[in-house]
C-alpha cells in the first residue's frame, strides 16, 4: 500500500513577505510586493516594475556561514536557501551533525541558477582572466546549485536534485517529492523552487512583450490576473519550500501537520493543437486537471478553492474555461479561485512553490485570500463563472480541499490536490 | 619582506576561509591549511588568488599543488618575490 504524505513544514521568501508569518499576513491583507525598479528604467525596459523579496544582507547570516557567503552573488540561491532552511526548521528538524539523513532528500527546482554570478564570470573570461574566477563560479551557476547548497546545509542523504520545467517547476517539485515518499523511497523530502531577481532574468520576457508597460508609475496596480485590463505579467522572484513526509513519520515525531497531499498529475500538450513552446494545449490542461482529481480520489464538487496559474495575460480567460470544462462546473457552482500573482507578480520558476505554500496556508489557517486588481473582471471570465467565485477581499471560509495548478513554457502542466488534515481520519 | 612578515600575512589571508576560528590559535609555520585549519580544498584556489593580490606575484598550477602548509606557501612566495 502506498504511503500517505503530509506537509509538516513551510518556508517562503516572497516579494510581499519573507518568512511564513510575514507572508501569511501579507496574503491575508492583500499586500502588494510589486514596486518600481530604477535599474529597469535605466536599462530602458518597457516594464519597469517587478517583485523581489526584501531583507538586509546581514539577514543571510542566519542561513549561511561566512565562507559560503564569500564571493556569493546569487539572489535565487539566497531565496531558495532561506525558504528551504526555514521549512526544515519550521518542521522542527535539525541539521545532521555527522552521518547524513539517509531517508531525507531534496527536490528543489530552478529555471536557471545565478544569472548575476554567471555575468560576473563571463566578463572575466572574455577579458582573458579565467584564472581569476576562483572556486565559487561553478557551485553557484550549476543548474543544481540550490539543491547542492541545501543538501550540504542540512546533510540530506537521499536523492538531492534540481528539477526544471519553467513556470511549472515548483508544483512539479511537490509532486516529484510526493511520489518519492509514496513509493517508499524516502521518508521525508524538502521540495520547492527558487528564481533569481534582476534584469538578466526578466529582460527576455520584456523582449517578448508579455510584460505590462503602462503601470510603471503605479506599480501595485500592475499585476492584474483575471482583469479586463490585464496586459501582461509582472516579473517576480523568490523561493518557496515545503517539507513532505510520511503520515507515519509525522505522527511518530508529533509534528505539526499543515495538510495532506492527496495526489496530482503532470503532463504535456506536446506542443500540438493549441499548444506551442509558449502556449498551452487546452486539451492537455484539462486532462491534467482531470487526471489530478482521479489520482487524488477527489470529485470536482469537493474542491473548495482553486489556486490558479493566472498570470495576468490574455490567457487567464482560457485558463478559467479549461478549469470549468475539466471540472464540469460553471457559474455559482464553480469553486472559489484566486491568484497569488495579483500581489507578487509571476515568480517564474519559484511561482509554483510559493503558491503551493499560499494554498496550504489557506487550509491550515482557514481562509481564502482575495484577488487584487480584478475589480474589472474580464468579460469572458464573467460569462463562465460567477463574480462572487473570485473574491476581491479575503474570505473567512475554511476550505478543506484546494487544487493548485501551474503551467509552463514547453507546454507542460502540473496540478496538485491538498487537503486539510483532520486527526480522526 | 621577512619570513615572519609573510607568515603573518598568510594568516590574515587564510582567516576568512576558516570557519572554526579557534583553530587559528595554533597557527604556525607548520600549519596545514586543510588538515589543521579545516579549509575546504576548493577554497585553496581562492587563497592563492588572494596571495597573488597581496604579494603582487603569480602562482602557477605546479607551485599551487605544493602549497599545503604555511612553510610551503612561504617558500613559493619567497621564490616568486626574488624573481
Amino acid at each position: 500500500m502506498s504511503k500517505r504524505v503530509v506537509i509538516t513544514g513551510l518556508g517562503v521568501a516572497a516579494p510581499n513577505g519573507v518568512g511564513l508569518e510575514r507572508f501569511t499576513q501579507a496574503i491575508k491583507n492583500g499586500e502588494s510586493g510589486i514596486r518600481h525598479f530604477e535599474e529597469m528604467e535605466k536599462l530602458k525596459f518597457s516594464c519597469q516594475i517587478a517583485g523581489q523579496p526584501e531583507y538586509e544582507k546581514e539577514f543571510l547570516n542566519n542561513y549561511m556561514n561566512p565562507v559560503q557567503l564569500r564571493g556569493f552573488n546569487s539572489t535565487g540561491l539566497e531565496y531558495g536557501v532561506i525558504a528551504g532552511v526555514d521549512a526544515w526548521r519550521d518542521a522542527g528538524l535539525t541539521f545532521s551533525q555527522n552521518e547524513p539523513y539517509w531517508d531525507s532528500g531534496i527536490i528543489f527546482g530552478a529555471g536557471m541558477s545565478s544569472a548575476d554570478k554567471y555575468r560576473e564570470a563571463i566578463y572575466r573570461v572574455d577579458a582573458g582572466n579565467v584564472r581569476r574566477l576562483g572556486s565559487s563560479t561553478v557551485i553557484q551557476t550549476m543548474a543544481s546549485g540550490i539543491s547542492a547548497y541545501l543538501g550540504g546545509i542540512i546533510g540530506c542523504g537521499n536523492i538531492v536534485t534540481t528539477n526544471s520545467s519553467a513556470c511549472t517547476t515548483g508544483t512539479e517539485a511537490v509532486l516529484m517529492g510526493y511520489e518519492r515518499i509514496q513509493s517508499g523511497k524516502a521518508t521525508r523530502m524538502l521540495v520547492g523552487s527558487c528564481s533569481d531577481s534582476g534584469p538578466y532574468v526578466w529582460g527576455g520576457f520584456d523582449a517578448m512583450r508579455i510584460l505590462p508597460s503602462q503601470y510603471n508609475s503605479n506599480p501595485t496596480a500592475g499585476s492584474r490576473p483575471m482583469s479586463a485590463s490585464a496586459s501582461g505579467f509582472v516579473p517576480g522572484s523568490g523561493g518557496g519550500a515545503l517539507i513532505l513526509e510520511t503520515l507515519e513519520s509525522a505522527l511518530e515525531r508529533n509534528a505539526t501537520i499543515y495538510a495532506e497531499v492527496l495526489g496530482g498529475a503532470q503532463n504535456s500538450g506536446g506542443q500540438r493543437g493549441s499548444g506551442s513552446i509558449t502556449a498551452p494545449n487546452n486539451q492537455a490542461v484539462q486532462r491534467c486537471i482531470i487526471g489530478a482529481l482521479q489520482n487524488a480520489g477527489v470529485t470536482a464538487e469537493q474542491i473548495d478553492t482553486i489556486n490558479g496559474h493566472l498570470t495576468a495575460t490574455t490567457k487567464d480567460a482560457t485558463e478559467i474555461t479549461n478549469w470549468s470544462t475539466a471540472l464540469g462546473l460553471t457559474g455559482a457552482d464553480f469553486p472559489y479561485i484566486n491568484s497569488v500573482k495579483s500581489m507578487i507578480g509571476h515568480c517564474l520558476a519559484a511561482s509554483g512553490s510559493i503558491e503551493c505554500v499560499a494554498s496550504v496556508l489557506q487550509l491550515k489557517e482557514g481562509f481564502v485570500f482575495g484577488n487584487s486588481n480584478c475589480e474589472d473582471l474580464h468579460p469572458e471570465i464573467a460569462s463562465v463563472i460567477s463574480r462572487d467565485r473570485i473574491p476581491t477581499k479575503t474570505q473567512a471560509i475554511a476550505p478543506r480541499i484546494v487544487a493548485k495548478a501551474s503551467f509552463g513554457f514547453g507546454d507542460v502542466n502540473a496540478c496538485v490536490l491538498f487537503k486539510k488534515y483532520e486527526v480522526n481520519e | 619582506m621577512t619570513r615572519e612578515e609573510i607568515i603573518t600575512k598568510l594568516k590574515a589571508i587564510a582567516t576568512p576561509y576558516v570557519l572554526n576560528k579557534s583553530l587559528l590559535d595554533a597557527y604556525n609555520e607548520n600549519t596545514d591549511f586543510i588538515k589543521d585549519l579545516e579549509i575546504n580544498s576548493a577554497n585553496l584556489v581562492d587563497i592563492i588568488l588572494d596571495v597573488e593580490d597581496e604579494f603582487g606575484i603569480e602562482v602557477n598550477d605546479q607551485a599551487m599543488d605544493g602549497m599545503l602548509t604555511v612553510n610551503d606557501a612561504v617558500a613559493v612566495i619567497q621564490k616568486e618575490l626574488s624573481k
